[in-house]
């Protein structure tokens, strides 16, 4: 009885997987051009997560950056990134990387809002958010 | 154990003793960044304590699982792929810890290091798969739910370890959406595979302590397990919650992350039995740390359930609640039951009376200090919410100075928990140099536990 349940739980596991790879996302998709592509590489070379985060994941030092390229504009971001603060150090990124990095965090921003309006708030606890 | 398990168990306490110490010294950094930038700064210390913690408790996790299955697994079969498990384990660990060093980084959250590394780790666990699985067709009869933990906890290591490297593959980069869901499904998922190790090695201690086989083939027990896969596999959507993928996703996580209310209450339920075991039991050591375990359980599971609801996860999500919750977890739960395991193998009881004074003082430290550690977290947590989220104050420096003086308290009390956790690991790395251990495969096993029940 217990190696059926097991059987079938597993298989639930490998439905579910397949669906959430295929199906979380539905907007339209753009295949990655090569500034963003670069951007990202950078971003994981330089452990940008261990002290920001995005859609609330990552470190805690500096603040979420999913929509600061939004809601600061690139140029607040560049000077950060290029100058550091008494924070955050300055990694010595020359303007190429610089630019790839903020063509990255511009791809993220337009994949959605980090922070959840309370209206998304349903009575049952649970969030609807616009994911069309 | 024989001696390259021995070399590995030192391996695995020294990390450790890294984790803590690397810790402190990241928690000031995180503070005091101006002074510590121009040396190691906080970007190099995270992942060197990360990938140390990490380290310690999936390594031990499998010396558990390596020393104990051996009472039961006829077959010696696994021994040389065991080894060859170990050292190719131990030589990578090593070598990202030195890729650290060289500010050489592959920035995937918990898995920091670069991703050619993984290759070496993936290489590793499957030969601790095919060693293990080998041995495991062998066995005759019903097994005991250990035994179905640690399988399903080997196994599905390998399956979210894989699912953590599906990003080198270009079609799961070109959603953001798509990429973040995966990796936060690998991640949660993962836990739940470490955890299976780990309680399946707390529930063999109690069946050893008490002598009470029955306890692992009980239909409850199964039933709890069951909820506990089901949780592995479907409840990790509350890393995500506010990732605006499909909505189901949060819907079915939510649904049935509320199903671990069974396990709370049923937590509470035995509460009573629980005071009864104690008093039998309290003066063993290892019992010390499954009862530290358990109540920190309790803690974080009641922690848990409040951050899976989504509307109150709006103001816990990306704040220090989620630290609480992470560290709570791994020192309270996942350390106490290594630390138990740990203190069985290496025949704790044996070391002389003043040593064990000490030994037990540390324990008392390390608990208090953890408290005080996990209560700072989540008040900082609470503070940075309220003000991020009901208050949205800016700029981010402004936000944080409050929770800048709570995470204080914090770091003081990381000092608690590196003496606490630190001396009783040197006192368990003494014990490893001077004695044989309690599961030696080179005698008949003591307890034949398992072999008598399916006979």
């Amino acid at each position: 009885m217990a190696k059926k349940i097991w059987i079938v739980l597993f298989i639930s596991f490998l439905i579910y997987s397949a669906s959430v790879y295929t199906n979380c996302d539905k907007k339209a998709e753009t295949a990655l051009n090569k500034e963003v592509k670069k951007g990202w590489d950078v971003w994981q070379a330089k452990n940008c997560q261990s002290c920001h985060q995005v859609y609330g994941l990552g470190g805690y030092m500096g603040p979420d950056l999913t929509n600061t390229a939004s809601e600061k504009g690139p140029e607040y971001m560049k000077g950060f990134i290029k100058y550091g603060t008494g924070r955050m150090p300055n990694y010595h990124l020359n303007d190429d990387e610089i630019e790839s990095l903020l063509a990255f965090l511009t791809w993220v921003d337009k994949s959605g809002r980090s922070a959840v309006p309370e209206k998304a708030v349903h009575w049952t606890g649970t969030y609807i958010i616009d994911d069309k | 154990m024989n001696t390259t398990l021995k070399i590995y168990t030192g391996f695995t306490l020294a990390l450790l003793l890294g984790t803590l110490a690397i810790g402190l010294v990241a928690s000031w950094a995180f503070l005091y960044p101006e002074i510590y930038n121009d040396y190691i700064p906080f970007y190099q210390l995270r992942p060197i304590h990360v990938s140390m913690a990490l380290f310690w408790i999936i390594s031990g996790a499998t010396i558990c699982v390596m020393n104990f299955k051996k009472e039961f697994f006829s077959s010696l079969f696994g021994s040389r792929l065991e080894s060859i498990f170990i050292y190719l384990w131990m030589i990578t660990i090593v070598t990202i810890l030195v890729f650290y060093g060289f500010k050489k980084f592959g920035g995937r959250e918990y898995w920091e290091f670069p991703p050619l590394l993984s290759l070496p780790l993936l290489a590793a666990w499957l030969l601790l798969i095919v060693s293990y699985f080998t041995d495991w067709k062998k066995l005759p009869g019903k097994q005991p739910l250990y035994v179905w933990m640690w399988s399903t906890g080997i196994l599905f290591f390998l399956i979210t370890f894989l699912e953590q490297n599906l990003w080198h593959i270009p079609w799961f980069r070109q959603s953001f959406l798509r990429e973040i869901t995966v990796q936060w499904k690998s991640n949660g998922s993962m836990v739940g595979a470490w955890n299976q190790m780990i309680y399946g090695t707390a529930l063999l201690l109690m069946v050893k302590m008490s002598n009470e086989p029955a306890i692992a083939r009980s239909k409850k027990a199964f039933a709890f397990y069951f909820l506990g896969l089901t949780n592995l596999m479907f409840n990790w959507g509350h890393h995500i919650y506010n990732v605006p993928s499909a909505g189901w996703i949060r819907h079915v996580s939510y649904a049935v992350s509320m199903t671990e209310w069974l396990i709370f209450i049923s937590i509470v339920q035995g509460f009573r039995q629980k005071m009864d075991e104690r008093s039998k039991f309290r003066h063993l050591i290892p019992y010390k740390f499954i009862i530290a375990s358990e109540f920190w359980v309790f803690m974080n599971l009641l922690l848990a359930l409040f951050m899976s609801v989504p509307a109150i996860n709006r103001y816990t999500h990306g704040t220090h609640i989620t630290v609480a919750h992470a560290m709570g977890a791994t020192i309270g739960i996942n350390s106490m039951i290594l630390l138990a395991a740990f203190s069985y193998m290496l025949n704790i009881h044996s070391i002389k009376e003043e040593v064990k004074k000490r030994f037990i003082k540390y324990y008392w430290l390390s608990q208090g200090s953890l408290m005080l550690f996990w209560l700072s977290l989540i008040g900082a947590g609470i503070v940075k919410g309220y003000r991020h989220t009901a208050l949205k104050i800016e700029p981010f420096q402004e936000m944080m100075r409050p929770v800048m003086s709570v995470l204080k308290v914090f770091s003081y009390s990381g000092i608690g928990v590196l003496i606490g956790l630190g001396g009783i690991t040197f006192i368990l790395l003494k014990q490893l140099k001077r004695e044989r251990v309690a599961a030696d495969i080179s005698k008949p096993s003591k307890l034949y536990l398992w072999k008598q029940e399916s006979r």
